[in-house]
C-alpha cells in the first residue's frame, strides 16, 4: 500500500475532496480566457478560466469533476499560477510534467506541487495529472485551440 | 463433448495467465468483455502452427501452403458450425467484430443507402456500431437514427414501430450490451424488421462467448463477433452474411486474394467470402480461433453460460451489500457484465487502488459515451466474467472495493 499513499498523498485527498477555485471566471473580469480539456480515456472533462493582466496570471479557476488525481491538480493548480508570470508558468508546467512522467528530478522550490511525485509511478494516470495543466497552457495560448484540449 | 460437471479449477488450469501475482496477490480477471484470456490449447495451436505448418495460403502448389490453406479453411467450416450457419460461404474472415461492421456499412452501405435513407441503431451501441453507420450516412446523405433506452438499461422496443418506416434501409443492434449486461430481445426486433423487408445486424461480440448463438434460428442477416472475446487470439474475427446479401456487394478492400482476375483494363473479384478478404489474413490466428471454438465446444457453451449466470447472480447481491454502490444497468434480461460507480469515488481512482489488489477491472466509458450520458455518469466501474472466473473472484472484488472505500474514507 505504500506506493498508493505515494500517489494519494493526504494533500492530494484533501484538495480532491474540497477543491480551490473550482468556479467560473466572468468573461466581463478582463482579459479572461479559457479552454476545455478533455481524457478521452475516462471521460474526464474539464474547463480552466485564466484573467490575465499585463501578461500576468491574476486569477485562475477550473470546472469539471474528475477523479481525484485530476480534481487535485487542477485545484493546486489554481494555487500555485496564481501571480505568476506567462514565462514562469511555463516553466511550473515543464516542472511539473518531469515530475509526474518521472523524466526530471524533483527539486524543493516546486513546493506543493512534490505531492505529485507518486504519479509517475503509475503510467495509467499521468494523463490525469496532466490534464488541468495542458488545458490551462492551451487557455492562455496566442491562437486558441480549435477544439477541446486532449491528453492524447 | 461436454464435461460430466462444470469443474472450474480444472478450467482454471488450463489457462497459465491466471496463476501470477500483480503486485503480490493473486491475480483476480474480472475484465473479459474487453478481452479474454487464452486457454493453453490455443496458445499451442498457434505455436505448432507456426514450428510445423506456416505458409501463405490460398497461392502456393507446395505443401506447407497446401496445409496451411487447409487448416485455414478448416476454420471457416468450424466457425460455420458454432454459429450454425447455413452455408459456409457466408462467413466472412475479418481482423474483428469492428472491422466487420465497418466492411457491412462500407460495402452494402454504399450500394443500398441513399439520400434521406435511414440506418436504425440502439442507444446501447458500442462506439464500433455507430461510427462505421455515421460515416457511410454521411457520405450518402442518409441518417442514423436511435432506439431509445430506460433507465433500467432497457431498450424501448413498443417504439420500433413509430422508428422503423419506409427509409429504414438498415437495422444495427447489440445483442448483449458491454457497457450494461443488457441481452436484448433481439428477435422481436429482426421480426419487425423483416415485416419491412429490412436487413439487421447483430453485433454479438458479447454474447457469442456467453451463449449459444445460431445465426438461422435468431434469423439475423449479419452477425459479427471478435475472436479476443471468444477465449481466441486478437486480429481474428467473424462477419456472417446471408449468402444472398454478401454475392450482391461490392468489395471492400482492394488487392491480392480478392480478385478472379486483373488487368490495367479491369478486375472482376472472387466470390464471396474471399471477396471480402484483401491480403494476407492473420493465418495463425485464425488457426487460433479454431482451437478456441474446440475448447469452447469440449467444455459447453451451455455450462459457461449457466456458470456465469451463478457468478452474476451471486455479484449482484454482494455488490447490493456495499454502501453508496450505484449500479448502472439493472435490466431484467443480463449477462456476465455489470457497471458500477460508488459515491463519491471516481472509477478512475477505484480501478487503481483494485489493481494493486491484485484485481483487474475495466474502468473508463467502454467506448460507450451515449449510454455514459444517458445514465448521467462519466465512466463506470466493470467487472465481467468468463469461463474461468469463481465465487472466490467475487468476494474478492468485493474486499477490493471495501478496501477503496476505507482508503477514502467513504
Amino acid at each position: 500500500m505504500n506506493e498508493l499513499r505515494d500517489l494519494y498523498q493526504e494533500m492530494i485527498l484533501e484538495h480532491s475532496r474540497s477543491p480551490r477555485n473550482r468556479r467560473v471566471i466572468d468573461e466581463d473580469a478582463g482579459d479572461v480566457h479559457h479552454a476545455d480539456g478533455h481524457n478521452p480515456l475516462c471521460g474526464d472533462e474539464v474547463t480552466v478560466y485564466v484573467r490575465l493582466e499585463g501578461g500576468t496570471v491574476a486569477d485562475v479557476s477550473f470546472e469539471g469533476s474528475g477523479c481525484a488525481i485530476s480534481t487535485a491538480s487542477a485545484s493546486i493548480l489554481t494555487e500555485t499560477l496564481r501571480g505568476k508570470s506567462r514565462e514562469e508558468a511555463e516553466e511550473v508546467f515543464r516542472r511539473f510534467h518531469g515530475l509526474v512522467t518521472g523524466t526530471s528530478e524533483a527539486s524543493e522550490e516546486m513546493g506543493k506541487l512534490l505531492v505529485f511525485g507518486g504519479v509517475s509511478e503509475f503510467p495509467a494516470r499521468v494523463k490525469c495529472a496532466t490534464l488541468a495543466w495542458h488545458t490551462f497552457r492551451a487557455a492562455i495560448e496566442e491562437q486558441p485551440a480549435d477544439g477541446p484540449v486532449t491528453t492524447e | 463433448m461436454t464435461l460430466e460437471r462444470f469443474d472450474v479449477e480444472a478450467i482454471r488450469r488450463e489457462f497459465p495467465v491466471l496463476h501470477q501475482e500483480v503486485h503480490g496477490k493473486p491475480l483476480v480477471y474480472l475484465d473479459s468483455a474487453a478481452s479474454c484470456q487464452k486457454p493453453q490449447s490455443v496458445i499451442d495451436a498457434i505455436g505448432r502452427f507456426y514450428a510445423h505448418d506456416y505458409a501463405n495460403i490460398h497461392r502456393g502448389l507446395h505443401s506447407l501452403s497446401e496445409r496451411a490453406t487447409h487448416q485455414f479453411e478448416a476454420v471457416r467450416e468450424k466457425v460455420r458450425g458454432f454459429i450454425n450457419a447455413s452455408d459456409v460461404h457466408e462467413i466472412v474472415f475479418v481482423r474483428g467484430a469492428t472491422e466487420g461492421i465497418n466492411l457491412v456499412a462500407r460495402s452494402w452501405g454504399s450500394r443500398y443507402l441513399g439520400p434521406g435513407d435511414e440506418v436504425l441503431i440502439s442507444a446501447m451501441e458500442h462506439h464500433a456500431n455507430i461510427v462505421p453507420w455515421q460515416m457511410i450516412c454521411q457520405e450518402r446523405g442518409a441518417r442514423v437514427r436511435v432506439i431509445p433506452m430506460n433507465d433500467r438499461g432497457e431498450l424501448e422496443l413498443d417504439r420500433l414501430a413509430e422508428l422503423v418506416n419506409d427509409r429504414t434501409r438498415l437495422i444495427g443492434l447489440v445483442h448483449v450490451s458491454n457497457a450494461l449486461g443488457t441481452v436484448n430481445d433481439v428477435r422481436k426486433v429482426i421480426e419487425h424488421a423483416h415485416g419491412r423487408g429490412i436487413p439487421v445486424l447483430l453485433d454479438a461480440a458479447q454474447s457469442v462467448p456467453h451463449s449459444r448463438v445460431d445465426v438461422q434460428e435468431l434469423g439475423c442477416d449479419f452477425l459479427v463477433f471478435s475472436g479476443h472475446k471468444t477465449y481466441g487470439p486478437t486480429g481474428c474475427g467473424v462477419l456472417y452474411g446471408r449468402q444472398i446479401l454478401l454475392e450482391a456487394m461490392p468489395p471492400f478492400q482492394g488487392g491480392g486474394d480478392m480478385i478472379r482476375s486483373v488487368s490495367f483494363e479491369e478486375t472482376t473479384y472472387n466470390k464471396s467470402p474471399w471477396r471480402f478478404e484483401a491480403g494476407t489474413p492473420d493465418i495463425a490466428g485464425f488457426i487460433g480461433l479454431g482451437a478456441a471454438i474446440d475448447w469452447i465446444e469440449r467444455v459447453g457453451i451451455e455450462a459457461i453460460g449457466a456458470h456465469e449466470a451463478d457468478l452474476l447472480d451471486h455479484a449482484l447481491s454482494r455488490l447490493d451489500e456495499v454502501p453508496g454502490m450505484r449500479k448502472i444497468g439493472e435490466a431484467r434480461q443480463r449477462a456476465g457484465a455489470i457497471s458500477f460507480t460508488l459515491d463519491g469515488i471516481h472509477p478512475h481512482d477505484l480501478g487503481t487502488i483494485l489493481d494493486r489488489e491484485g484485481i483487474a477491472v475495466r474502468v473508463g466509458h467502454h467506448c460507450a459515451q451515449p449510454i455514459m450520458r444517458h445514465f448521467g455518469v462519466q465512466a463506470t466501474a466493470r467487472a465481467s466474467f468468463a469461463a474461468y472466473n469463481t465465487r472466490a473472484d467475487v468476494d474478492a472484488l468485493i474486499d477490493g472495493i471495501h478496501v477503496v472505500r476505507e482508503f477514502f474514507g467513504a
